[in-house]
């Protein structure tokens, strides 16, 4: 082309060009908005909640009302012993099932069994507490930390399962061929080799759902019930930390909202030091491939 | 020991679709330590569908008194009184709905926009820390959320925006009317929003990364500004997997109970205005339950259990088929 002419930028181009400068600043807007809850949420926690948080917050048991002073150290016991009853109950069937689904993938049965793995993970929490209630409460015949146990391990097992399936199906064909071609069995292919290659990408999920379960108030409502007292027996009715910050948040004294607020601090920096330590430290040497 | 041929059968399920025999094709010959493998891990499968219905059964047979003495009236009778035996459901069924569908008014344009700017804008150094944030804020455990909400959102809500808009617009608009309570749908929207959003940009993240190269790089090529080609190319192209994120989210919001139960009031009403409090399926489960004494108030509260179930298996299913869907195309 011989004649080449270059026009100044007509209104309509720079019109559209100001609209797209606008709009993807637009969306910036909307990041902000959305990180700013964050920020805010954990600015209020440790200013509201690092005053409270001294000796007595760990080991004492909540003050009766119009005394100072207290603690939510039974809340911190109870929150332990029922996640950890949850795990007991509830990893090892998530295991086996996430191993199901990436043995059988492919088939009409896994597919099936996904499929109602991820429903299930939608299920409120607050039926799962109401089913629990039905299931194990009625039939004991009182409240317990068991079957705040057993709620828990509901919570935990889609999660877990999911988690398993993808890290396993993460570890690469030729380990697992590896092992059949020396002569393995498959279960020992699969819980000698291909589960350890695994572990670590597991021990994440896992540490992430109890860090979540252990932030559950729903399904313990009816299930453990709480306590204001010291308990550590399976069957007897157990406090629980996410319990007592929903009962003194929604009561009137000063008191119990700063408890409240110092057992949110804790609660919160359980899940994210959990959730940064697994982001950061523990890491599939299979992802990314 | 060999199996006997019942045994072998049942294994093997006989079709050649069977994953018993295509996984463990030494289910059929020989090894027992490995036929034994395949039925531990076929039972623990087997474990989350008997989990699932059996769920659905428990509580189905705890509301069964209820559904037989209301039937379909339970639905839509708005008196909800335990003392004289009066249960209707659609107070909670009106909050929980409403409550969510504000919450989704609030979260999708904020979600979306925040999946664009990371995908489409962002250098890496901003994108992995605000991706990481919104992470944290999925891990924010509910009733963390309600405790913020009672104590600071509610209360500047009330200050500053409920109170000088039903100041303003109240006498016109029935929506804004006031008095401000605080505690609200507005409040219980807006904690939802802040709830869902992590999950809706999560995923819709994934769809628009997912959308091809050449698309985006056609559309610039034409001469389309970047915003031309996310609106127009890149959007259109991911817009059955943003609804399916939306709908995930919305089935977040519709069972969300701890933070909800905190800030919305909790009066079985059917509120006109958005400053007025309202009360969700979630919620009155969680205030009543633990207080009712006779069998029908019992029955009555586990028939909102089941219709809550019921609406988030609904409304999950679609959204996972949805996701699956897209995720399919893509892949091809």
């Amino acid at each position: 082309m011989n004649t080449q002419t270059v026009t100044a930028p007509s209104w309509r181009d720079r019109r559209r060009r100001t609209t797209s400068t606008v709009m993807l600043a637009m969306t910036g807007v909307a990041a902000l908005l959305t990180v700013l809850p964050l920020v805010l949420i954990l600015w209020h926690l440790l200013r509201a909640g690092i005053t409270a948080m001294n000796g007595d917050f760990f080991t004492e048991i909540p003050a009766p009302v119009g005394e100072p002073g207290g603690g939510v150290g039974n809340g911190i016991l109870g929150t332990a012993i029922l996640v950890g009853l949850g795990a007991v109950f509830g990893l090892p069937v998530a295991i086996g099932a996430g191993l199901f689904l990436a043995e059988a993938e492919g088939s009409r049965a896994a597919n099936a069994v996904r499929f109602i793995t991820d429903v299930m993970n939608g299920i409120p929490s607050i039926v799962i507490g109401i089913f629990v209630w039905a299931w194990v409460v009625v039939s004991m015949g009182h409240f317990s930390a068991l079957a705040g146990g057993v709620a828990l391990a509901i919570m935990l097992i889609p999660m877990v399962t999911r988690t398993t399936e993808e890290m396993v199906r993460l570890v690469p064909r030729e380990l697992r061929d590896g092992g059949l071609a020396l002569g393995f069995t498959r279960w020992r292919t699969t819980l000698g080799i291909v589960l350890p290659a695994a572990r670590s990408g597991i021990l994440t999920g896992v540490l992430v759902a109890l860090a979540r379960i252990a932030g559950e108030t729903a399904p313990l409502l009816f299930t453990a019930l709480g306590n204001p007292f010291w308990g550590w027996k399976l069957d007897e009715p157990i406090a629980a930390l996410p319990v007592q910050i929903f009962q003194y948040a929604i009561s009137p004294y000063e008191e119990w909202h700063r408890l409240a607020w110092a057992a949110s601090l804790l609660l919160i920096a359980l899940v994210l030091g959990v959730s940064l330590t697994a982001r950061l430290f523990i890491r599939s040497p299979y992802k990314g491939r | 020991m060999q199996p006997t041929p019942e045994q072998a059968g049942v294994l093997a399920g006989g079709g050649p679709r069977s994953w018993v025999r295509r996984v463990f094709p030494s289910v059929r010959h020989g090894n027992l330590a490995d036929r034994a493998y395949a039925i531990t891990l076929g039972a623990f499968g087997a474990a989350i569908p008997i989990l699932f219905f059996f769920i659905l059964l428990r509580v189905g047979t705890a509301a069964w008194p209820a559904l037989q003495r209301f039937g379909g009236g339970f639905i839509v009778g708005s008196d909800w009184n335990p003392v004289a035996g009066n249960y209707g459901a659609l107070p909670f069924i009106f909050g929980t709905l409403a409550s969510s569908l504000l919450a989704l008014l609030i979260a999708v344009p904020l979600a979306v926009g925040l999946a664009i700017f990371l995908t489409e804008l962002s250098p890496r150094w901003i994108a992995a820390p605000v991706a990481f944030g919104t992470e944290l804020l999925a891990a924010i455990p509910s009733v963390v959320y309600g405790l913020w909400g009672i104590f600071v959102l509610v209360p500047w809500l009330r200050a500053n925006v409920q109170q000088p808009l039903a100041s303003a617009f109240g006498d016109s608009f029935p929506l804004f009317a006031g008095p401000a309570y605080g505690t609200s749908i507005m409040a219980g929207g807006a904690i939802l929003a802040i709830m869902i959003v992590p999950f809706i940009s999560a995923v819709s993240r994934e769809v628009l990364a997912a959308v091809p190269r050449d698309q985006r790089e056609a559309a610039l090529a034409l001469g389309a500004t970047r915003w031309e080609m996310t609106w127009q190319v890149v959007l259109p192209y991911a817009v059955p997997g943003i609804i399916g994120a939306t709908i995930l989210g919305l089935g977040r919001a519709l069972g969300e109970t701890m933070a909800i139960t905190m800030v919305i009031g909790n009066r079985p009403d059917i509120p006109t205005s958005l400053f007025a409090p309202g009360y969700t399926m979630a919620s009155v489960l969680a205030n009543e339950f633990s207080e009712a004494s006779d069998e029908l108030h019992l029955a009555a509260l586990m028939e909102i259990g089941l219709i809550l179930f019921g609406i988030t298996i609904l409304v999950n299913s679609v959204a996972r088929l949805l996701v699956w869907r897209v995720a399919r195309r893509a892949g091809k």
